[in-house]
């Protein structure tokens, strides 16, 4: 690892708030986008089941 | 030449098909969602913890390991909308529309990330969150065409004129990426030039730019998940009834 400690690796000597703020947001936006689709797919499905148990 | 050379190749045309996107895709979605989540799972620690800082900028400059890739992926998501967009009005291709559309949210996120993760990387490096730089206007302009192209898709209900509409904005609205492109050429500017390009040798040394690299790589294995997940959704509710999907495995709970 780059830093001596994790502290250091948190503080960043300073630019701590900045880093991990950033990468915070990458991740929880792009993982909302991916559990969006996934919850769109999911529904789409469902709805495909209950038609064929419509027709049955 | 003959007429059969102008013909487009054989997959091309299989893409168009439903069903065959629909199995193709379901296919690919889980090798794609292990490979964006290996890259981006070491890009992230790499460039956390392992890369070293910047002589300059110190350690502010790891936030280009989450900006780049946004910033690129922004512009390429567009670019690949209006790709769709074309084909499908060229080639009248439902499939094409369904792709576009699936393209607007995922763009629009990186964009969002691109520009809020340079403004937090330009108060230690610039001393300002803001300045209506050339970059970063054409970037916020960029947000704004997803905006109209976002708020276009959901204005129309019948899903082949919304698919023909927001086709045309995409296709219009990529004027914008040049500019993106260009504008640390064109005007003078406060944002650096390009720190990644395919095509010529990093300005940086490898435990800098490799971190970078897997990160880019990983988010178009991301965006593409993305995209097959929420096309097959649409074409689960588009197909809805048809023959293929009721006896498909998904739908029929058959192995």
């Amino acid at each position: 690892m780059y830093f001596d400690s994790l502290g250091a690796l948190w503080d960043m000597a300073g630019h701590g708030p900045y880093v991990w703020s950033c990468y915070g947001l990458f991740v929880v936006l792009l993982a909302v986008n991916v559990w969006h689709a996934r919850s769109e797919n999911e529904k789409a499905l469902k709805q495909a089941k209950a038609l064929i148990r419509r027709n049955q | 030449m003959t007429q059969s050379s102008w013909r487009m190749p054989r997959w091309f045309h299989q893409m168009g098909s439903p069903k065959w996107f629909y199995n193709f895709g379901g296919l690919l979605q889980p090798w794609f969602a292990m490979a964006a989540f290996v890259l981006l799972t070491v890009g992230v620690v790499w460039g956390l913890a392992f890369a070293p800082a910047d002589y300059q900028q110190g350690n502010s400059f790891r936030i280009m390991y989450v900006h780049v890739p946004a910033a690129i992926l922004s512009q390429s998501v567009f670019l690949g909308m209006a790709v769709a967009g074309a084909i499908g009005l060229i080639w009248k291709m439902k499939i094409a529309f369904m792709v576009a559309r699936s393209c607007i949210a995922i763009g629009a996120t990186f964009t969002i990330i691109a520009l809020v993760t340079g403004a937090v990387w330009g108060k230690p490096t610039w001393g300002a969150y803001w300045v209506w730089d050339a970059r970063l206007t054409s970037t916020l302009v960029l947000l704004f065409l997803y905006a109209g192209v976002m708020a276009l898709n959901q204005a129309i209900s019948e899903r082949q004129i919304a698919g023909k509409a927001t086709a045309i904005l995409a296709i219009v609205g990529t004027i914008n990426i040049p500019i993106i492109k260009y504008s640390v050429e064109w005007w003078n500017t406060l944002h650096q030039s390009s720190s990644f390009t395919l095509t010529a040798k990093p300005s940086m040394p490898s435990e800098m730019y490799l971190p970078l690299l897997l990160m880019v790589l990983g988010s178009y294995f991301l965006f593409a998940l993305i995209v097959l997940i929420r096309t097959r959704a649409q074409i689960l509710q588009t197909q809805n009834g048809a023959s293929w999907l009721m006896q498909h495995q998904d739908v029929s709970g058959a192995q």
